[in-house]
């Protein structure tokens, strides 16, 4: 501790302290609910700067390093808690009260669980979503597919091509929901009634709204899945593809024998991004039909919100409904079953890249 | 040998191409050509040119502009302003975190790491509910609003950003030698002149990348903000302002699509000035993530 100056030690331990006792302060108005000059939250926070600072000039060599890994860490690691961890923490207790977003009254157990089973309406959801996803996966990895070997051959303008495919992929799903509502109920309209003499909006039945939704979902991400399959594609490397043709390959075999199993990695990845983005699917779901349509009947009883998926059926409990501890254990069982899948889709993906 | 396509392919697979990019542009298309257009014009016929002018495009825009629910301006400036706050903070403090825990290979920062990467997979409307309440509180409890404020909402796209971040920057870190450290250490360099001096200028490409990723999420990000802010409040994000003005009006197509015009310049202005850099971004994210 030789090396160190006087005013250097005093420096940091008045700083270390002058903090603590600001911090102290702060709390102290807080907890009392005496602070009438509305200060407390500046105090807490200088102090915990101040603090700091006299932490930074810690006279000490031996723990120097140490205390600039607790500083560099601290500040994401604590909002990562008090943003996920906290809240997830709360969240799954929460789910097993009567909580009203503002206090709990009963603990209730398992009630809302079973209750959600009891809902029509929940299982609908449940079902609408796995649906969804399905599709999603299947049809925007072809489509995207597609779209990488048409993008990875030798034509014109390639560049144009793919920047335009990945432009829908820039703008939030609010907005384009909006935009896409625009088309099915005023562009589309028009077709089917020349067509059909239908002029009723896709988006007002629910199989088709829900076909449309799907429509707007590949639009929106097949670019982006494009983009990254064009990466896979360009590194299988061109002399394997040329032996092939020597070989009297045609093309459609050297997809199928030579470029599909050599992009495994890819695919996994691909299907992973797809997967669980089908599954928090919101923004779409919102601004398209706001999970609007009729099912005349499900389980023996009328639904009026066929187009519902998962999350917005955890959105509109609990924020619509005001059913907040109902909305998270909703929410606490879409987190269960989201895990699940996508710890089994890896596993299984892993296996299958091993045996290709 | 270099294998030559017959012409006829190339030609079949241009105009597939071609007719592709027409049905991927032609949403955008309509946009344009819909909002220099006046509501009857629309229901007339929404895909033809009649009635486009360039003064009906004015008189849309300033109708969205100076609308109470949409207040483009005030929209367009929160949302840059906690775009860009919360890009900046994340980069800093993500390299930060990540330096830290890539290299100390103890067990707590082992611990940190995977619990890291175990939260991403948490959907968000898992903890969004008692995220607001918790903010709620915390905010009564020190006096300062968390909620409808812009510094709450940085703090929490600090915590959501975080762990991706971290991530990503932790594989690019563990590439650079520890020679490089530990010469700089024998230099004479502190730990933390090690880092700023050293380390970080290195990171550049990667924290573009990360930068670009966090980007695109908060710029077009629509439940965090619509749930924090509220869709009434004062500071309101460009998504959020969105849903407002559509929610209060009753289907007026040429405002509306006005309003989608207004969102989605900005963003297509910043793609054109930097499309290599936000197409590489993405797939590295991907690929890493």
């Amino acid at each position: 501790m030789g090396e160190f100056s006087a005013t250097r030690k005093i420096s940091s331990f008045g700083c270390m302290i002058a903090g603590i006792v600001l911090m102290l302060m702060g709390l102290y108005l807080a907890i009392s609910k005496t602070d009438a000059l509305g200060i407390r939250g500046m105090l807490l926070i200088i102090g915990c700067v101040v603090f700091f600072v006299g932490l930074y000039f810690f006279p000490t060599l031996k723990h120097h390093r140490g205390i600039i890994n607790f500083m560099f860490l601290f500040p994401l690691l604590f909002a990562f808690a008090v943003t996920v961890i906290i809240p997830l923490i709360l969240g799954v207790g929460y789910s097993f009260t009567d909580w009203d977003g503002i206090r709990i009254r009963n603990v209730v157990g398992l009630e809302n669980y079973i209750r959600m089973f009891k809902q029509p309406q929940f299982i609908w959801s449940i079902l609408v979503t796995f649906l969804f996803v399905v599709f999603n996966i299947i049809l925007v990895n072809l489509v995207a597919f597609m779209l990488a070997l048409l993008c990875t051959s030798r034509l014109k303008g390639l560049g144009f091509f793919r920047a335009a495919y990945f432009l829908p992929n820039l703008i939030g799903g609010i907005v384009l929901g909006y935009i896409w509502q625009f088309i099915f109920s005023n562009v589309v309209t028009k077709f089917t009634t020349a067509l059909f003499d239908s002029r009723y909006s896709m988006l007002s039945e629910t199989r088709t709204a829900f076909i449309g939704i799907i429509i707007v979902y590949i639009w929106q991400y097949a670019g982006y899945i494009m983009l990254i399959y064009i990466t896979g594609l360009n590194t299988v490397p061109g002399d394997v593809i040329e032996a092939s043709s020597i070989d009297g390959a045609t093309p459609i075999q050297t997809l199928f024998q030579i470029k599909i199993p050599m992009i495994a990695p890819t695919i996994t990845i691909c299907t992973f991004l797809t997967l669980t983005s089908a599954f928090k699917q919101f923004d779409v779901n919102l601004a398209l039909t706001n999970g609007t349509g009729s099912v005349s009947s499900f389980l023996g009883s009328y639904l009026t919100k066929g187009t519902q998926m998962l999350a917005l059926n955890i959105y509109d409990t609990a924020v619509i409904n005001n059913e907040y501890a109902f909305g998270e254990a909703k929410a606490v069982l879409f987190f269960i079953i989201l895990a699940f899948v996508s710890i089994v889709q890896v596993r299984m993906s892993n296996k299958k890249e091993v045996e290709l | 040998m270099k294998i030559k396509e017959k012409t006829s392919r190339v030609v079949i697979k241009t105009v597939v191409a071609l007719l592709v990019a027409v049905y991927v542009l032609f949403p955008f298309f309509l946009v344009v050509i819909n909002s220099c257009k006046t509501t009857n014009d629309i229901t007339a016929n929404p895909i033809g040119l009649n009635g486009v002018s360039i003064s009906n495009l004015i008189t849309n825009l300033s109708d969205v502009i100076n609308n109470t629910h949409f207040m483009f301006w005030s929209a367009f400036g929160c949302s840059v302003i906690i775009t860009v706050l919360s890009l900046v903070l994340l980069a800093l403090l993500g390299a930060m975190a990540a330096w830290v825990i890539c290299r100390n290979k103890t067990k707590w920062s082992v611990v940190i790491y995977f619990t890291f990467i175990a939260s991403m997979i948490i959907p968000f409307q898992v903890v969004m509910l008692p995220l607001i309440s918790t903010f709620r509180d915390v905010g009564k409890f020190i006096g300062i609003s968390m909620l409808q404020s812009i510094p709450g909402i940085i703090f929490a796209y600090l915590g959501f950003g975080g762990a991706m971040t971290v991530f990503i920057l932790n594989g690019f870190i563990k590439g650079i030698p520890m020679e490089l450290e530990e010469a700089a250490s024998i230099d004479g360099c502190s730990p933390e002149q090690t880092f700023f001096i050293v380390i970080l200028p290195l990171l550049k490409p990667v924290i573009t990348t990360v930068t670009i990723l966090n980007g695109m999420w908060i710029w077009n990000d629509y439940l965090l903000p619509s749930m924090m802010l509220g869709q009434n409040g004062v500071v309101k994000t460009l998504p959020v302002a969105v849903q407002a003005f559509v929610g209060s009006y009753v289907k007026q197509w040429n405002l509306i699509l006005a309003a989608a015009l207004l969102a989605i310049v900005p963003i297509l202005i910043l793609f054109f000035i930097a499309q290599k850099q936000i197409m590489e971004g993405m797939i590295e994210g991907a690929v890493k993530g």
